[in-house]
This record gives C-alpha cells, structure tokens and sequence, in this order.
C-alpha cells in the first residue's frame, strides 16, 4: 500500500497530545510558574486527571502550543471547501437550518400516518420512520417468531398495503422521508418507490434517505438476515439503482450511532463508520462504477453523546478523514464526494430511567454539539425514551428542543463558531488521528467484512462498554440521578402499544393472501429467486414482486433459500 | 474444596439484536467468579429452557429491551416447570414498564433489574439467592 493510502494526513501532527514533544512558549512557561503553581499549591485540582466520556486524556489548558504545525487554509479550509473542517456549506446554518427529522413510528401502519401527520403540523420538517422488530428481521406479522413483538419497537409492516396507509395523504414528492431498515432495505425501499408511482410522484425528485447499512449490523446493532457477501450485493444494488433512476435519494445511511450505542468510544465510532464507508465504496468500485457517479449519494448518521467537545472535534474530523480517503485512495475528482453529510441523534445511551426529565436538558445539550458541529440534519430524543416508544408530550418538546437551539440561541448566527479554537482543533487533531489509526489497522486485516468475521470491532467494543460500566459502578464516571444525585420521583405516563396490533395486523394479512393474485405473487418470487441466484441487480425483481404484493416475509424468504442466514459467533 | 462455581446462562430472547447489557452482565458475573454461558442473539424461549436443562445452570438472566417480555417471560416460565426446573432463579434486566413488574413476579421470575442497575447489586442478589 502506498503511503498515501495509508493515511498520514498533512493535516494531523501525530503525537501532538504527548506533552514531552509539547514546546510552550515563554509567556506559558512563566504563566506555569507564577500564576499556575501558587494555584495549584494553594488549591489542588478536583481530580488528578481529566479525560472524555470516552477516557480521551484533556490537558488543562491548550494554547497555541498544541497545534505546532497548525496551518489553518490547509487543516481547516474555509466553509464548503476541503478539507471542511469548517462544514460542507459556504453558509452553513445560515443558509439553510438542518432538517428538523423526528424518528417515529409504531403500532399499524395507521397509527404511524397520524403520528407523522401530527409532526409535519408541529413544524417538522422531515420523515423518518421507525419499523418493529418483525419488520427488521423480515419476518411478517404473523410469522410465529414475531409474537409478542408486532408494532412494539415501531410501526408493522408486511406488504406494500402497509405502506400505502404509511404514507397516505403524505406527498412523497414534497417530503422526504428517511427509513430506518438494513436487511430487508431494499425490499422497503421497492414498496416506497411503489407508493411514490401510485401517488404519480417524479421519482428523480424523490428525497430521503435509506438506512441500509449492513455493515454496523454485523459490528453493533445485530439486526442482519444473510451473509455479509449477499447482504452488500444487495446493498451495492441500491446504490446502482439510485444512481439511475433517484439521483436525489441517499441509498445508504453510513451509521456510527449504533455502534457507539452498543458502547464503543467517539473515535471508534468515528473509526468503524468511516471503515464500513470505505468498504462499500471498494464495493461500489468493484461491481463498475465510478467513484464520482455513487459516492455523492452516500450518507452518514452520527451519534451525539454527552461530552460536548469530543463530540464536535468528531464531525470535523469525519469530515476531513473523508475528503482525504475520496481525494488520495479514490482519485475522486468531483467535490460531491468530498463533502461527508450527515444526520445525527442524541445518544439514546445517555437517557436515563431515573428522574426522566433531567433527559431534556441532556438532549438539548447534544443537540447544540451536533448543530455546532455541522451537522444536515437531527433527530432529538424525547425525556421517556429510556422506558418506552415516545409520547406525542414528549416528542413534542423534543423538537422544541430543536427549534429553541435553531431560533432563540443564536448559534446559527455564523458559521463554525468554535473553529481556531486552540482546543476544538487539538482535539479534532487527535480524534482523526486516533481513527486514522483504527482505519488502517482494518485496512490490514483486509477491510471490514474480513474484520466483522475475526470479530476484530466487536470486541473492541465490547471492551470499551465494559470499561464504562466498571467506570460508572465505581463512580468514576458520574450519570446524574443514576450513581450520584439519586432521588425519588413519581413514575411517568408512558405510550401504551395497543394489543389489538398484532391481531389486526394478522387480519390484514389474511385478506391480502386471500385478495392477491397468488399465482402472480409465486411467479414474481421465482423470478427474484433465479436472479438471487444468478449476477443480476435485483431492484428490478423486488420492486415487481412488491407490486403483486408478496409480502416481506416472502421475499425476504425467497433470498434466505438463496443465500442462507447469518449466526455470528458471540463475543463476551 | 472450594465451592462449587454458581452457573449462569444470560440469554436474550426475542428478535431485539442490542446486546451490550447481556454482554456487560456475562462479563461481570464472570468476573465475579461464576461459570457463565451467553446464549446468543434470538433465542426462543424453548431454546432457552432446553439450554437451562442442559448446562445445569443455577440461574437464568434474560435481557429484554423490546417490550416481549409479556409474551416471553411467561412462555419460559411453563417450559421451565414442564421440565422440572423449579429451582432455578430466573432474572430480568432491560427496558420493563413498573407496571408490568407485579404480573411477572407472580409468573415466578425472581428479579427485575431496571436501567441503571449497578452490576455489583445484581452479584450480591444472585450470591444471596443461591446458596451452595
């Protein structure tokens, strides 16, 4: 590999955390020794060291010594030029607010439509859905494995009927909609493409974004179907077909959250996301596409947890790893794919059960990380998030949350208010440098697949969660209302999920089966099952089976024969 | 002699895939020095009972986040009776509605740990319970 590609950037002074390389000038030097060491003898420091939520060590104070090499037209770029450090828009929140995108859905696809419809009235200003677990894994409502969990961790969905009422009176040419679905994505994405032509929207104005990220599936969230082979077939088969027929809809949505939600640290987040990035774009290559005709069309989702500044130093440095990999691995010559874009939630991790209302504040702090950070877009999440799917109460302030930071704060006013500040750019230096790092050690196990099957991420993962528990059981992490500042409060009213879901949703299957052409449905699932088996797209297949309404179940099992599924060694 | 190891098998039923506190659990416990087996991802609760039978184990500790637990629990309780295991402590810990804590209690699972929960409780609850 060549040196370029292995990714020591210009713009990151390696070692520059490690203070014996660190020069302070004079002034500092005298300020240590007249003003700091009185300090200190008189009143010693609350703790012997300071580090991130992630136990990235913080100096006390940074000043220009901690960026000797610092040059800022080449590190920082200015706005919506490389390395974009300073964002991907000459404007940024000026020009355009990020898109206020409440994550909703449970219960039927009814219950969904209204939740959605009451949103867009409350000012939000996009869609995005939550499907159950059943739906996730492919499987239909009245699939025996789905007892129990129909409509509970988000809305039910087994045929294109579903999601005709999903999405009724809900102009897919005017809004657009994000859903989060990995395994069976592409099949949900054919049933959306159906009700946007049934609608008689323009699909190359159709916007939004497809979770589709397999990837962060097998490292953290555990919701995969086949292999990983078959499973980025069909992923690189979305990004082929969205090149061609959905120039404005993001295929994929390259997701860190989980993976940080499983508990990994900001720069393993930052690591393993831009990781799997990489490796679908080495797909992408691979199946005959040119880098500059997908690439603009990938998106990323970032987790937004509760250490403010690591936090902010990781969307700069996502930012600059990714123009860097495009532009020096890739040979990429279009900026589209220079410019990392990204949505973001506030760390569900962080909620806590106890004293929920605390979860506000908390929210709202993240929040303000991410929108200073840069980010296109926020989900903010809702104070009874830790026990339960959001009530409307809740969700709504939640996006209050949003339109207070976007109208009252004033941190819109200009763009990447924190850039040149001695510690935001230390600390973005020593995050990309440390996800540089995880980068290539990847890189050299032979990119992601190949380290998902060691279980290389898993249980860098795994180690860091466990840290953290160890850290919060002996107090040296603190979560307020949890290991300290306990106190009792009333429980809260939380969402009931109607038990009448499961069955109706049976009902509706029942009538579909008995409605349906069948012999049309079984001739469109052999169709998909013969190209599964051969080289072919298989878009084409699946939004013509969805059309005859075969449901997910079926199709999901017509590949399942073709590819088989996936059990993954445990790792404790 | 020492001790016989205390035996636990952490499961987690269901179709949720978000292990990180069955992880944290199985690691903690064997820490503290009991034999611990994880189940993996999706285990029917027939799955579960028959691995309960196999390995012998002295508890069983069931990560729930989804909201199953009301169809799940139970189900595993009368397969555990159907094969005489009625003396085995049987956990909860995950996302659990208040609400819901009497009726599973009453199915006979023997605790319900909540988020936030230190592991250092759930060790002396389980070495309190199960005495050798």
């Amino acid at each position: 590999m060549s040196e370029s590609r292995r990714g020591n950037t210009q713009t990151v002074a390696p070692s520059e955390a490690s203070s014996a390389q660190r020069e302070p000038s004079q002034k500092e030097k005298a300020w240590e020794q007249n003003t700091l060491g009185p300090t200190l003898e008189k009143s010693p420091e609350r703790q012997r060291e300071f580090t991130t939520l992630s136990d990235h060590k913080i100096r006390r104070l940074y000043t220009k010594a901690d960026l000797p090499n610092f040059d800022a037209d080449r590190d920082l770029g200015l706005p919506g030029e490389p390395p974009y450090a300073r964002g991907i828009h000459a404007t940024m929140h000026r020009g355009r607010l990020w898109t206020m995108r409440q994550f909703a859905g449970f219960g039927t696809a009814e219950d969904t439509n209204q939740r959605f419809r009451y949103l867009l009235a409350q000012g939000q200003t996009g869609l995005s859905t939550a499907f159950d677990l059943p739906t996730l894994m492919g499987y239909d409502s009245d699939h025996p494995l789905s007892e129990g969990e129909v409509g509970k961790c988000g809305v039910a969905i087994s045929s294109l009927a579903d999601m005709e009422v999903l999405f009724d009176q809900i102009p897919l040419a005017n809004v657009t909609t994000s859903m989060t679905i990995n395994s069976p994505a592409a099949i949900i994405w054919a049933m959306y493409l159906a009700v946007a032509e049934k609608q008689g929207a323009d699909w190359k104005k159709l916007s939004g974004t497809l979770q589709n990220d397999i990837l962060k599936e097998y490292i953290a969230q555990k919701e995969y179907i086949y292999p990983p082979e078959p499973s980025m077939r069909l992923v690189i088969d979305t990004f082929e077909f969205a090149v061609k027929n959905t120039p404005k809809f993001n295929p994929i949505s390259i997701s860190g959250y989980h993976i940080r939600e499983a508990g990994s640290t900001a720069i393993q987040e930052l690591a393993f996301t831009l990781r799997d990035g990489l490796e679908y774009v080495e797909w992408g290559i691979r199946r005959g596409m040119d880098v500059d005709e997908f690439v603009p069309q990938l998106s990323f989702f970032f987790n937004a947890h509760s250490d403010f500044f690591e936090e902010i130093a990781k969307y700069r440095a996502a930012r600059r790893i990714w123009h860097k990999a495009m532009v020096e691995r890739y040979g990429s010559k279009n900026p589209r794919s220079w410019a990392l874009r990204f949505h973001t939630q506030t760390a569900g991790c962080s909620l806590t059960a106890q004293q929920p209302y605390n979860n506000v504040v908390r929210t709202a702090l993240q929040a303000l990380a991410a929108v200073l950070g840069g980010t296109q877009s926020l989900h903010t999440n809702s104070l009874d998030e830790a026990w339960a799917l959001p009530t409307e109460f809740a969700a709504t302030i939640a996006l209050r949350t949003q339109q207070i930071i976007a109208h009252e704060t004033g941190v819109t006013n200009t763009v990447d208010p924190l850039g040149g500040s001695y510690f935001v750019e230390a600390l973005t230096n020593e995050i990309e440098r440390g996800a540089w790092d995880y980068i290539e050690k990847i890189d050299a196990m032979g990119g992601m697949v190949a380290a998902v099957e060691r279980g290389y991420p898993q249980r860098e993962i795994a180690e860091a969660s466990y840290r953290y528990q160890r850290e919060l059981d002996k107090k040296e992490k603190i979560m307020v209302g949890v290991n300290d500042f306990v106190s009792e409060e009333k429980p809260l009213d939380t969402l009931q999920i109607d038990d009448t879901v499961a069955h109706r949703q049976a009902e509706r299957l029942a009538k579909l089966r008995a409605e349906r052409s069948n012999d049309e449905v079984q001739r469109r699932l052999n169709a998909l099952r013969k190209a599964a088996e051969g080289q072919e797209n298989l878009m084409p297949y699946l939004f013509d089976a969805v059309k005859s309404y075969a449901t997910l179940g079926e199709l999901c099992d017509a590949m399942r024969a073709v590819f088989g599924t996936y059990e993954e060694v445990a790792i404790t | 002699m020492p001790d016989k190891k205390i035996r636990v098998l952490i499961a987690k039923p269901g179709l949720d895939g978000h292990d990180r506190g069955a992880k944290i659990i199985a690691r903690a416990l064997r820490d503290a020095g009991m034999e611990v087996i994880y189940t993996g991802l999706r285990q029917t609760p027939e799955m579960i009972a028959s691995a309960a039978v196999q390995e012998d184990v002295d508890v069983i500790g069931l990560s729930i986040l989804s909201g199953a637990h009301n169809t799940l629990c139970p189900q595993l309780m009368s397969l555990l009776h159907d094969k005489g295991m009625n003396d085995v402590t049987v956990l909860v810990g995950g996302i659990i509605p208040e609400a819901d804590i009497p009726a599973l209690k009453q199915s006979g699972i023997a605790e319900i740990f909540l988020p936030g929960t230190s592991t250092q409780d759930i060790v002396d609850f389980i070495h309190k319970r199960v005495i050798h």
